[in-house]
């Protein structure tokens, strides 16, 4: 016989009574948030999505050397790894082997070999070029970099011009994560008020949206984004090709979206609660707003977290055939161009490591977007 | 049935109408027009000097001086009455010739990707839906989120790397060099036929990962029905069983997403052509772009597209066949 008594509950019981109070009275974000914490794939995928994007922000920081930066006695060399032993015993501090120059017995051509006979040391925080971090806090510290100021330190090597394949991807990870950002923003709210005026205003107008919502989505699209892309005159700046860019991927990124929210606005148009609004006078665009939009914005966010890596592969795709962004900037697809043939991945496979961050980080964001239909589905649990 | 396919003709139809007007646009944007690219062509290097008026003789005499619209109609008119598609400058000869039968190309790799794409993921997916929760489907997850995230581009430089390094081959291409230039014939078929797989595999790749997701959700639907258990009861053999219902049904949104897969293939063809030195349509359409020789990449988007919206339309057939309902509007 159990005690039904409200006053009489075991510790246990108690508790329980706490947790199902604390659920039910949880608002639906908190709720998404703590589902969303279960997903163990989807925290790590945003870990590790987050990292990247530190690394893209702090890039000026994290790498030891700029964009453009050459060093001309490593040309095309090979990643150097820091170690603490070697033929001529250990250190306790980590050090990389000087560079010499030798010339190829064969070809004559002269190339750069690691001198195990010296040793230059790896600090941190070590002085190197002066720069501004987000743009405003001048340093000439870098997070690593060797004791030596004259010698270089190169962890994944070097491009045949002699610039530092770790400090471009950085600086590309943030080239190529602001325009996903930038293009998914632009395509979001054009999706926004396009599916909103189609699924609100319905007959005639979303009859015309619709026709031309499928003719967009019939052309094949990167095609499409190359014609774009190949317009811009060749005399534009970087900065105006980098907004041009993040505006042709937002222009044609919305078709999906704008159906989904026309879609949801078409079947909650009739509720109840909408045509109350609507008799006691709401305007239009504070009845979408206000009233019907929270019903699905976690879909809605969930479907522009799944739209990133359509935006960054596009972004990649079309600046590694050359028609989207241009040298000096460089994104993941600008640098992957260098390694666009198989012999110079043969000879020098270090200027691949761009696409392992394409592959993570559209991975990632895969990740996370599944973690989250789940999270922000209310029927995923049942409790 | 026949009304169903009238209406949909007639939306096709509708639909190209818009593309090519959206096509003639993108063939408007670049800064310039064709006369003063074709006089730079003609005469740069040869000395000879342009004034202002031999570009504006070039103009007239190509009708460029005309209002949009009506280089649209001119435009569009050839392409329907007389399968003109303009002038490719960069080769001083018609679209039509420059094209050629790079057409056929690009549908033989077309057709291939597909082939390759339905082959492998209904009956993978089926299995998995099948043997749900096993090692088997674990990993075919793990590889279809792979499928999403590995773009085409670099599976296919990855793929050259090493083949190169295993084989010393180089496996690009879609002709042996001793066939590239030489006229059509059985053998050149043939070569044609064994340098297929690669694109085909490669273009396949991101369509067999989603494919094979569809296919496993709504096998793993159909499955559960209580038709299914009936059958089951009545002791029809479970592999009778699973292709008379379950599978039959798990097809359908792989036959409504036929145009869609044409779409992404096309989408992709041009990037993964330069990687693997194809030389059709996508190839073409890149170089077009950068020479600016806007007649053929706007005939090229136009026919890529052309190819899409049919591809839809046989879908939206097949699956009215397939379904019934879907054409009583249901």
């Amino acid at each position: 016989m159990t005690d039904i008594t409200p006053g009489a509950l075991s510790p246990e019981e108690e508790r329980d009574r706490q947790q199902r109070l604390k659920y039910y009275s949880a608002s639906q974000w908190t709720l998404i948030w703590w589902r969303f914490r279960r997903h163990r794939a989807a925290m790590i995928a945003a870990m590790v999505l987050g990292l990247m994007a530190l690394l893209g922000i702090f890039a000026e920081f994290v790498a030891p050397y700029g964009v453009t930066t050459r060093d001309a006695n490593y040309l095309a060399g090979a990643p150097q790894m820091p170690k603490f032993c070697d033929e001529n015993g250990c250190s306790l501090r980590p050090f990389v082997h000087g560079v010499k120059t030798e010339r190829d017995p064969v070809t004559l051509r002269a190339k750069q070999v690691p001198d195990p006979g010296t040793r230059v040391h790896v600090t941190f925080l070590a002085r190197g070029e002066p720069v501004k971090v987000l743009g405003f806090i001048p340093t000439d510290r870098h997070l690593f970099g060797l004791e030596d100021p004259d010698a270089r330190l190169h962890i994944w090597g070097t491009d045949e011009l002699g610039r530092d394949v770790f400090s471009r991807t950085l600086y590309a990870t943030r080239v190529s994560l602001s325009i996903g950002v930038i293009g998914v923003m632009i395509s979001f709210v054009m999706a926004l008020v396009i599916g909103g005026v189609a699924g609100y205003a319905g007959g005639l107008v979303d009859n015309v949206i619709q026709r031309v919502t499928e003719v967009i989505r019939v052309v094949p699209i990167i095609p499409l984004y190359m014609g774009l892309a190949a317009a811009m005159p060749k005399e534009w700046s970087t900065t105006q090709v980098y907004f041009a860019m993040t505006i042709i991927l937002g222009l044609f990124g919305w078709p999906t979206l704008a159906r989904r929210i026309r879609s949801q606005l078409l079947s909650i148009r009739g509720e109840d609660y909408v045509i109350a609004a609507r008799l006691a006078g709401a305007r239009p665009r504070r009845i979408i707003a206000q009233h019907m939009l929270p019903s699905f914005t976690s879909f809605i966010i969930v479907d522009l977290v799944i739209s990133f890596p359509y935006m960054i592969l596009s972004e990649t795709a079309l600046s590694f055939v050359g028609l989207g962004l241009r040298p000096p900037t460089v994104s993941w697809g600008v640098l992957l161009q260098q390694a666009q043939s198989v012999r110079v991945i043969e000879q020098t496979p270090w200027l691949f490591i761009p696409a392992a961050f394409v592959v993570v980080a559209v991975l990632a964001f895969t990740v996370i977007g599944d973690g989250l239909r789940d999270a922000a589905d209310p029927y995923s649990e049942t409790r | 049935m026949l009304r169903f396919t009238a209406e949909r003709l007639v939306g096709m139809i509708v639909t190209m109408l818009l593309v090519s007007l959206m096509v003639f646009i993108i063939m408007e944007l670049p800064p310039g027009d064709y006369a003063d690219r074709y006089a730079f062509r003609k005469y740069s290097g040869t000395g000879v000097s342009v004034t202002a008026s031999d570009i504006e003789a070039i103009r007239v005499e190509l009708g460029l001086d005309k209002p949009m619209m009506l280089r649209y109609l001119d435009w569009i008119g050839g392409i329907v009455l007389r399968g003109d598609f303009g002038q490719a400058f960069a080769f001083e000869t018609s679209v039509v010739k420059v094209i050629g039968d790079k057409v056929w190309l690009t549908l033989a790799i077309l057709l291939s990707t597909l082939l390759v794409t339905y082959l492998v993921s209904i009956p993978i997916g089926i299995l998995a839906a099948v043997r749900r929760g096993s090692a088997a489907d674990y990993g075919l997850t793990v590889i279809s989120y792979l499928g999403l995230a590995l773009p085409n581009f670099l599976l296919a430089l990855i793929l050259l790397y090493f083949a190169n390094k295993w084989f010393g081959a180089d496996i690009g291409g879609l002709f042996s060099a001793e066939y590239a230039d030489a006229p059509w014939s059985l053998g050149k078929a043939w070569d044609l036929v064994k340098h297929l797989w690669l694109p085909a595999l490669v273009l396949a790749w991101s369509a067999v990962a989603y494919q094979i997701q569809t296919v496993r959700a709504t096998m793993s639907d159909e499955i559960n029905k209580l038709s299914v258990t009936a059958a089951r009861a009545r002791g029809v053999p479970e592999t009778r069983l699973l292709l008379k219902y379950p599978a039959r049904l798990a097809i359908n949104p792989v036959v409504s997403t036929i145009g869609f897969d044409v779409n992404r293939i096309f989408s992709e063809l041009p990037i993964v052509a330069v990687v693997l030195g194809l030389t059709e349509l996508g190839e073409l359409l890149l170089q077009a772009y950068l020479d600016l020789d806007m007649y053929v990449a706007g005939a090229i988007l136009l026919l890529l597209t052309a190819v899409v919206v049919f591809m839809n339309f046989v879908s939206d057939i097949l699956l009215a066949w397939l379904d019934p309902r879907i054409k009583l509007g249901a």
